[in-house]
Formats: C-alpha cells, sequence, structure tokens
C-alpha cells in the first residue's frame, strides 16, 4: 500500500460545499481516492462526511440553492465534476452510488439492473441481457436470482435487494463506487457478504464508502479519513489511524471517548 | 486521560492495569527476597519465593483472560489497543522474571543446604543485581506513569548489566582454573548471573513497550543510535 506507486483516481481540491440557506458543510477538503483502493469516512453524525459522498455524484444538484467551491478531480482525464459545463448524468456513470437502504424500483429484478444501460440508450436484447448477467455475477447475486429474472425485486431479502442495487450500479461499469452506509439496515451475515464483495469490487473500480461503524472501516477499507464539523481532520493509511492515529481527536473518536 | 462514553469500558481498562501493576511489584518483590535469601543464606526466605512463584504465573493467565475478553467485547483501538497488547507482551517477561527468581531462590536453597555458602562470590553479581532491579523498577514505573522517557537510560543500563555479566563470566574463570576444587560453586554462581543478566533484558523489553503503548513507535530491535534519536522524538 505504497502511496507513491498507487495512482490516484480522483481527489478532492480545497472543496467547499455550502447547503441552500448557508450552511457551510464542507471547509476546504483536500483529499485523494486511490485507484483501485477503498477508502472510508468516518466521523460523528453531522460531520460531512455524507455531503462529501455525495459531491462525487453531484446528488446535491437536485435541490437548488446548493453550493460547490473547490474541485473533485477525476484522473486521468483530469476532468473538474463540479464544473457547470459537466453533465451530471454523465457523472453519475462514472461514479455510481449505493445508498443506506436498499431502494429497488418497483420493477422486476432484470429491469433494475438494466434501468442505467436503456438510460444510456441501450436497446439491443442480447447485449442488454449480457450486461445484466456481468453486473449480477459481480455482485455475487447472480446465482440466487437468475431463475426469476422477472419476478419483482421487492420479493428479494434485505441483503440480496442491496446486492441487486449493486449490480445496478455496476451495470454502467462506473470507475468509482458510492457507498453510503451500505450495510446499516442489514444483518451481519448480509453485511459480511457486502463487505466481501467490496472487497471483490476493489479489483475493478475504486471505492468511498460513509460508515458509521468504525469496525466496518477497519475492515473493508485501505484508507480511512476521519472528519468533524466539516473538516477532514485526519487522513491515512487504516493500519495507521486504527493503532496509532496522530490527532487527539482521531484518538479520541475511534477510541469511543468522544464526549 | 479523557474517558471512554461506555464507563464500563474504563473499568475494564483500569483492572487490569491493577493486576499489571500488582504482578509487577509481586515479581519486584520476589527478586529481592531471592537475593536477600541467597546472600543471608536464608533457606527458608529462599523456600518462600519458590512457593510464591504460582501466584505470579495466576496473574498471568488472569491478565491475558482479561485482556482476550477486551478485545472480543471492546475491540479497542488506537491507544486502547496498544496499551492492551503491550500489557499481554508485559506479563510474559513478568512471568520470566518471576521464573528467574525462583530459579536463584532454587540456588540458594541448594547453597545453604549444602552448607557452600556463595556470599563471598556473590560479590562479583551484586552490583548487577542491583543494576537489573533498579531496571525493572524504573520500568513498571514508566508503565505507571505511561512515560515514554525513560527507554533509553533502561538500554543504558542494560549494556551496563550485560559487560558486568561478562566481567563475572572471566572471572570465575579465573577461578577455576586456579583452583578447580571451585568449580562446581563458581557454575552455581555463573548460572545466577545469568538469571539476574535475563532479568535485566525482561526489564529491558518492559520499557520498550511503555514506548509502543504511549507513542506507538516500535522500538525493539534497533541501535542504541537510533534509540537515541528516537528518544529526541516527542
Amino acid at each position: 500500500m505504497n502511496n507513491a506507486t498507487t495512482p490516484i483516481k480522483a481527489e478532492s481540491r480545497n472543496l467547499n460545499f455550502f447547503y441552500n440557506g448557508g450552511m457551510h458543510a464542507l471547509k476546504n477538503v483536500n483529499m485523494p481516492l486511490y485507484e483501485n483502493k477503498i477508502t472510508a469516512l468516518i466521523g460523528p453524525s453531522g460531520c460531512g462526511k455524507s455531503t462529501f459522498l455525495r459531491c462525487f455524484n453531484r446528488m446535491h444538484d437536485l435541490y437548488p440553492g446548493n453550493k460547490y467551491q473547490g474541485e473533485i478531480v477525476m484522473h486521468p482525464d483530469n476532468t473538474n465534476i463540479l464544473e457547470h459545463g459537466v453533465d451530471p448524468i454523465e457523472v453519475r456513470m462514472r461514479i455510481s452510488m449505493v445508498f443506506q437502504k436498499p431502494n429497488p424500483f418497483p420493477k422486476s429484478i432484470y429491469e433494475n439492473v438494466a434501468y442505467g444501460l436503456r438510460v444510456r440508450g441501450e436497446s439491443n436484447k442480447r447485449m442488454l441481457d449480457d450486461k445484466v448477467e456481468e453486473a449480477l455475477k459481480g455482485a455475487a447475486i447472480w446465482n440466487e436470482v437468475k431463475d426469476r429474472l422477472q419476478d419483482l425485486a421487492f420479493n428479494l431479502s434485505g441483503g440480496q435487494q442491496q446486492r441487486l442495487c449493486i449490480a445496478r450500479a455496476l451495470a454502467t461499469d462506473p470507475e468509482i463506487m458510492l457507498f453510503d452506509e451500505p450495510t446499516s439496515a442489514l444483518d451481519p451475515i448480509a453485511t459480511a457478504n457486502i463487505e466481501e464483495l467490496m472487497s471483490e469490487l476493489k479489483e475493478k473500480l475504486t471505492i468511498l464508502v460513509v460508515t458509521h461503524n468504525m469496525q466496518q472501516a477497519a475492515r473493508v477499507s485501505d484508507y480511512t479519513a476521519y472528519m468533524y464539523l466539516g473538516e477532514l481532520m485526519e487522513y491515512a493509511d487504516t493500519n495507521t489511524i486504527f493503532t496509532r492515529p496522530s490527532r487527539k481527536e482521531t484518538e479520541d473518536y475511534i477510541t469511543g471517548k468522544f464526549g | 486521560m479523557q474517558e471512554h462514553i461506555f464507563k464500563q469500558y474504563d473499568a475494564e481498562l483500569e483492572a487490569v492495569r491493577s493486576k499489571v501493576l500488582e504482578m509487577g511489584s509481586l515479581v519486584e518483590q520476589q527478586i529481592q527476597d531471592a537475593l536477600d535469601a541467597l546472600v543471608g543464606a536464608n533457606p527458608k526466605l529462599a523456600k518462600s519465593v519458590i512457593k510464591k512463584d504460582h501466584q505470579v504465573n495466576a496473574l498471568e493467565v488472569q491478565v491475558d483472560e482479561d485482556c482476550s475478553h477486551i478485545i472480543a467485547r471492546r475491540q479497542p483501538t488506537a491507544g486502547d489497543l496498544r496499551m492492551v497488547l503491550m500489557m499481554i507482551k508485559t506479563i510474559t517477561d513478568l512471568e520470566r522474571i518471576g521464573d528467574e527468581a525462583a530459579k536463584i531462590a532454587r540456588f540458594a536453597v541448594k547453597a545453604t543446604e549444602g552448607d557452600r555458602l556463595l556470599t563471598p562470590r556473590f560479590v562479583e553479581i551484586k552490583a548487577m543485581a542491583n543494576t537489573a532491579r533498579e531496571m525493572l523498577h524504573m520500568s513498571l514505573d514508566a508503565f505507571a506513569r505511561s512515560d515514554a522517557t525513560k527507554m533509553l537510560e533502561i538500554a543504558r543500563m542494560d549494556e551496563e548489566v550485560d559487560e558486568q555479566y561478562q566481567a563475572a563470566i572471566r572471572q570465575l574463570i579465573t577461578f577455576m582454573l586456579e583452583d578447580p576444587r571451585t568449580i562446581s560453586i563458581s557454575l552455581e554462581v555463573l548460572f545466577i548471573a545469568k538469571a539476574v543478566e535475563r532479568i535485566g533484558d525482561h526489564a529491558k523489553n518492559l520499557s520498550e513497550y511503555v514506548v509502543y503503548m504511549v507513542k506507538g513507535k516500535d522500538v525493539r530491535h534497533i541501535s542504541m543510535e537510533e534509540k537515541e534519536l528516537e528518544a529526541m522524538q516527542p
């Protein structure tokens, strides 16, 4: 895990974010996402970690009055995804997101996964079939659903629904995947399946995950960032953060002394 | 130190820490008594040292168990994790020091029962025994105060003990060459000197664990020069 040799997939540069109403939610955040690595964001509620994650997907554009300052640059093409000319739909093809609660569409399993491709204009049945299968395999759910692709997605269990959402996110071949508390609604077995899946997925893409579960951050991530009150307090490889963090604030938070 | 949100966690960590310190002071007393028994030709005291060794062992088992419970139930991180890890190592060294004390006590019993007073020979190792004891005391004190600054001084004292051990060997060889009748007693003194030298090594280890606990730096197996550099770091 050497910084010098691992390429950076994306990075935020002096990123500030203001919610409609003026709340300054992110303060000068500079942070890299290393390619094919999992970066975890930890911090108390309201520290800005989800806000930060959502910037990568231009999620904040959905509400008027929100304001970004600074850049999020994707490599190797050096695209600043926050720039006005950049289409959020394009950004979301390259950077997809999985949410806290599984949120399948009220459609069949097949159509859930094919959705992003259809939005993109893909209509070739053969092509769609292949892509859907590939994505469901990539999300480790193919064997469980291959015989009932036309079933309603809601009939799946919570853990299966979450993996279906991952398959849906995978179908557009994203370069980065964002996970916002992906397992907080799941039981320990389903959680372990998702964590295992994340470590498989990082072979192909780069992952940024927000989690309230510190043990999860410790288990799955290569790098960990601790945020507090909109600031990036400490960023380091996960082993360092969990054995000898350099800031007292980080130490207090991860040891449960946060008062 | 700031408290955990979960107060019970503080209580658990503190309870183990106290047990380690209790084990430390018991071991210190064991060495003291073993050496006193040796010098004073006091087999009764020596036998009580041998008998008490099981208390040291029992504390080791208890602390190990407590630490494994904390790891399983609390998943300690950062400073807490380092403290738990260092305590697990610390008690291993303390238990070995306890064994060395019992070993010295057994020699004391043998010597006095065989009416072979070791005192005239013991003078050769008295200085190193004092240094080793002082090292142990300083290391335990550093642990109690979470003080990483004593490591360098203790490492230097260990070098001193090692030199004194080498000198004792040379001296004992001379005795043995001069008068072969002293061979058996000289060998016994040599074994005691070796036990004392090992106590110094263990005490040095303890002071290194304290540095790991306080600063998160591993200072084992590094040169004296590197230790000096490390000691200058905050």
